[in-house]
């Protein structure tokens, strides 16, 4: 028998579930669901309570709501990497860009795209090109990773 | 109700990112490799959000207040500067290098171990260390 990949579907699922959960913190709490920004706002220094009652519950149920799920159906695989030299370039590298840029993958690729915002679609065309030429220089040209 | 509605929304977007294959570092890594298989998936699944959110921000067009009186954000009224450009390359080669960006990284922290949580520390560490450095450097702000 012929597998047929589905991964579009559940890819597509997902995300009506990532556009839904947006659209209720925009209509419920009158919020931009940009998870750098969320995050962000539980450590930044003026830790404002008004953001932090927002921001705590959000995030508490982000991580707790699919680890809940893999407890119980078994973890799917992360295949993240294990070189700690790569993870923790990666990892600053997000974490200054998305505060430069105010937003990330959800905040402008998402909520911003969809408000047909011309900073979001600039700063997405521009991270989705920088990590288009990254990958090919990474795994292609150099083969660093 | 706010905090309901928060954590309503954490656990939709968490379950979501689950759901899609989104917290696979392979498959984001798999999307952006266009020379290598490419996997289409993250483009249905940034499609799939945008369709609901796009209908929320005409109903949030209608109203004047979200449903706990709160008022809608304002389109962002910086121009595109080169923060937000220098900014969106930075997180694109962090994007590439992990194939993590914050919300699927911070979503599998229940099970992506070590790896995940030095990634999602060092994340932070970034953000603050920018609003550390623009604390010292005015001309940074």
């Amino acid at each position: 028998m012929i597998a047929i990949p589905l991964d579009w579907l559940t890819g597509l699922a997902g995300g009506l579930m990532i556009g839904l959960a947006a659209a209720l913190l925009l209509l419920g709490n009158g919020r931009v669901m940009g998870a750098s920004g969320i995050v962000g706002s539980l450590v930044e220094r003026p830790g404002a309570s008004q953001t932090l009652r927002g921001s705590l519950p959000f995030v508490a149920a982000l991580i707790g709501a699919p680890a809940l799920v893999v407890a119980i159906g078994g973890a799917p695989a992360t295949h993240v990497t294990g070189d700690t030299g790569i993870l923790l370039l990666a990892g600053l590298l997000v974490g200054v860009g998305t505060r430069l840029a105010n937003g990330c993958t959800s905040g402008h690729g998402v909520v911003g795209m969809a408000r047909l915002s011309p900073r979001s679609i600039l700063a997405t065309l521009t991270f989705l090109g920088a990590g288009f030429a990254v990958m090919f220089l990474g795994r292609h040209t150099l083969g660093v990773f | 109700m706010r905090s309901w509605i928060s954590a309503a929304s954490g656990a939709l977007f968490g379950l979501g990112l689950l759901v899609s294959g989104m917290t696979d570092t392979a498959k984001v890594q798999g999307f952006l490799d266009l020379a290598g298989n490419w996997d289409p998936t993250l483009a249905f699944v940034l499609g799939g959000a945008i369709l609901p959110m796009a209908l929320a921000w005409r109903l949030a067009a209608r109203r004047r207040r979200s449903v706990t009186g709160e008022p809608f954000p304002p389109m962002p009224s910086q121009g595109i500067d080169g923060r937000l450009l220098g900014g969106s390359v930075l997180f694109g080669a962090g994007w590439a290098l992990a194939g993590f960006c914050p919300g699927p990284s911070v979503a599998a922290l229940g099970w992506s171990g070590a790896s995940g949580l030095t990634f999602v520390l060092a994340m932070l560490a970034g953000m603050l260390g920018l609003d550390w450095a623009r604390r010292r450097l005015p001309a940074l702000a």
